[in-house]
């Protein structure tokens, strides 16, 4: 009888919404949602997504991790933050939604291919590596991140932009060689190498998937 | 000038709604000095201005008539209209409270003819109505006013449409040499019966209810279904007088929600379950209610009256708290939302929205001129011990008129209870 129990405990033991209140950011809120729907219907994109916030936590209170975490719907807020000043209850909406990608890129399940994310990580790389961003390099990244030919297409669209902001003395075309940076590199990548340490011992995470620390 | 006897064994109760009427009386058949002070021309206060009570559906008139035919028999109840208490002073059993009195610039000689409202041109908004009509300035407030004496607007004062009222008038009734006056009033104990406001449906703003005409709080519906509202009774929505079939209901509109009420106002189920019947009346089978929820609160018996709704064909129910409305150039509106069973994203028109608004507590603060415990709504909370104020219907709680009625038997009881204490201490 104890193991029957133990096996109908586990079966109702919502084990994810317990991860989340506990690894996500502001987590611990996904329990007050009332599912009214405020959020779903204010949101600014409307029917373009596949799972609205109020979706996404009740999907997180019926234990479906996979298709929480592999959700395309959190990488395409903009936060806009219409859903966190109409919500009756006050939760973070948007700060969660954000959570839950930055969780769901940690543990490597967030959607391959996603724009937002390969975007997220394409600046995040560029700005790190020398402490300011170099907008010719990464737009230039985000351009090829399909393949050689789309990339080509793009930037002949976009050309006559580019022109533009040469003579207007906004794109430098030397930058693509010399990228300039803050003056303590090592000091910043030290500070963010223990931001993530710090982040990682209070939430419990044991890896450290960021591109900067090699 | 206005005479008013009143001692330290006299309760003083604030406000001349259902509750404060209930208070009152309840303490006077108990044989105790009542002074019932309401700041409107009239007793009854909003229950007055409903059309029907839920689950019964009855008519307000009937329990209000009962309650004005105990007030008028007894004696032990003296009644200020027009009054406010602007001060109040001293302790449990000693209050000595200032109460201002505005002029109603017609006396007891008053028949109720009426012939001085046919003689005033003037008009002003009508509040009886929500605003909803306008109203002469010599008025009467609603049929079942009490007392049942004109007054006369303040705007008109002084111009000749004030002096077409006098002339007009057979009993010498109407005085507008009157002023504003001030008395002192003792009292032992005071019950504070001030009722609740609505909670100010602008303040939505996703519903649009200071843009779109067609989008009505709940009360303004209560009118239009009352004969002796704005259109006689009919369900004609405001932007251009169409016939109102297909009516929208949007719950906990400033109810629940930290942005506006924090509170459950308890009684906007019930009221807009009630309002569909009032729209089956109208229309019979044409009619059309949708009500918009987040969880329907039919609390303990009302539970039946909630199932015998949901049996009515005319009545569907949508499970969302509706995000969005606007309003098109027909005068429909529409409502935008996503609903909680499927996760369907709808965009539905309909003749009319009806804000099934949430309950404020008139009190607070700037009302109540003495220290009172209020809640994180601004409700009453009972008293300490060493008080002699006590809080009776809606100032207390959003409470529906039976519970009102009930809180305020409670707190007539606490005021009595006072009262025999000085009187054992003076014997």
């Amino acid at each position: 009888m104890g193991d029957l129990n133990q096996q109908m405990l586990d079966k109702y033991r919502n084990n994810f919404l317990r991860e989340v209140e506990e690894k996500v950011d502001d987590g611990g809120w996904v329990k007050m949602c009332m599912q009214c729907g405020v959020c779903a219907g204010s949101c600014t994109f409307g029917p373009d997504w596949e799972h609205t916030p109020q979706k996404i936590f009740m999907m997180i209170r019926a234990g479906k991790r996979e298709e929480v975490l592999g959700s395309h719907s959190m990488w395409l807020c903009t936060s806009c933050y219409n859903c966190m000043v109409r919500c009756p209850r006050e939760l973070p909406i948007t700060h969660i939604m954000h959570g839950l990608a930055s969780y769901a890129h940690r543990l490597g399940l967030a959607p391959k291919n996603q724009p937002t994310r390969d975007f997220s990580l394409i600046f995040w790389e560029n700005c790190t590596k020398t402490g300011r961003v170099n907008e010719l390099r990464m737009t230039i990244s985000v351009y090829f991140r399909e393949g050689f030919m789309s990339g080509v297409k793009k930037m002949w669209t976009l050309r006559n932009i580019g022109r533009g902001l040469f003579f207007a003395k906004r794109l430098n075309p030397l930058e693509l060689f010399v990228s300039h940076g803050c003056k303590d590199k090592d000091g910043l990548r030290r500070a963010l190498k223990k931001a993530d340490e710090i982040e990682a011992r209070r939430r419990g995470y044991a890896v450290q998937p960021r591109g900067y620390s090699s | 000038m206005t005479e008013v006897v009143a001692s330290n064994q006299t309760i003083l109760v604030v406000g001349g709604g259902i509750s404060g009427m209930t208070a009152a009386i309840e303490a006077a058949e108990c044989g105790k000095q009542v002074l019932l002070v309401e700041k409107s021309p009239t007793l009854g206060g909003r229950t007055a201005l409903l059309y029907r009570y839920f689950p019964k559906l009855c008519h307000p008139t009937c329990g209000l008539e009962i309650n004005l035919r105990r007030i008028k028999s007894n004696r032990n109840i003296r009644v200020l209209t027009l009054a406010e208490v602007s001060a109040i002073a001293g302790s449990r059993g000693d209050y000595s409270a200032t109460v201002k009195i505005a002029p109603r610039y017609v006396n007891e000689h008053c028949t109720a003819c009426g012939d001085c409202a046919k003689a005033v041109g003037a008009e002003v908004p009508n509040p009886y109505n929500y605003g909803m009509n306008k109203m002469k300035a010599a008025y009467l407030p609603h049929a079942m006013a009490y007392p049942q004496r004109y007054a006369l607007d303040a705007s008109i004062i002084g111009t000749p449409e004030a002096d077409k009222a006098k002339a007009a008038c057979k009993y010498g009734a109407i005085d507008l040499g009157m002023r504003e006056e001030t008395v002192k009033i003792k009292a032992g104990a005071v019950v504070w019966a001030t009722g609740w406001q609505p909670y100010d449906a602008a303040k939505i703003q996703p519903y649009g209810y200071d843009r779109y005409a067609n989008v009505i709080t709940s009360l303004e519906f209560e009118r239009l279904a009352d004969p002796h509202g704005p259109t006689g009774g009919k369900i004609l929505r405001p932007s251009d007088g169409k016939e109102a079939k297909n009516i929208a209901f949007i719950q906990c509109a400033g109810s629940r929600d930290e942005n506006h009420l924090r509170h459950c106002s308890r009684i906007c189920c019930m009221a807009s379950l009630k309002q569909t019947q009032y729209v089956k009346e109208a229309w019979g089978a044409e009619a059309k209610s949708t009500i918009y929820y987040i969880d329907i609160r039919a609390i303990d018996r009302f539970e039946d009256f909630y199932q015998k709704v949901q049996k009515d064909p005319s009545v569907s129910f949508l499970k969302s708290k509706v995000a969005k409305v606007t309003q098109d150039k027909s005068g429909d509106v529409i409502l935008h939302g996503v609903d909680t069973e499927g996760y369907h994203r709808y965009e539905n028109a309909h003749d009319l929205a009806v804000l099934a608004i949430g309950m404020q507590p008139s009190v607070a603060g700037v009302d109540i001129p003495a220290d009172i415990v209020a809640d994180s709504s601004g409700f009453i909370e009972s008293s300490a011990a060493e008080s002699g104020f006590f809080g009776a219907g809606c100032a207390t709680n959003a409470l529906d008129v039976n519970r009102a009625v009930q809180s305020s038997t409670a707190a007539a009881l606490r005021a009595i209870q006072v009262i025999n204490k000085v009187a054992r201490a003076e014997a």
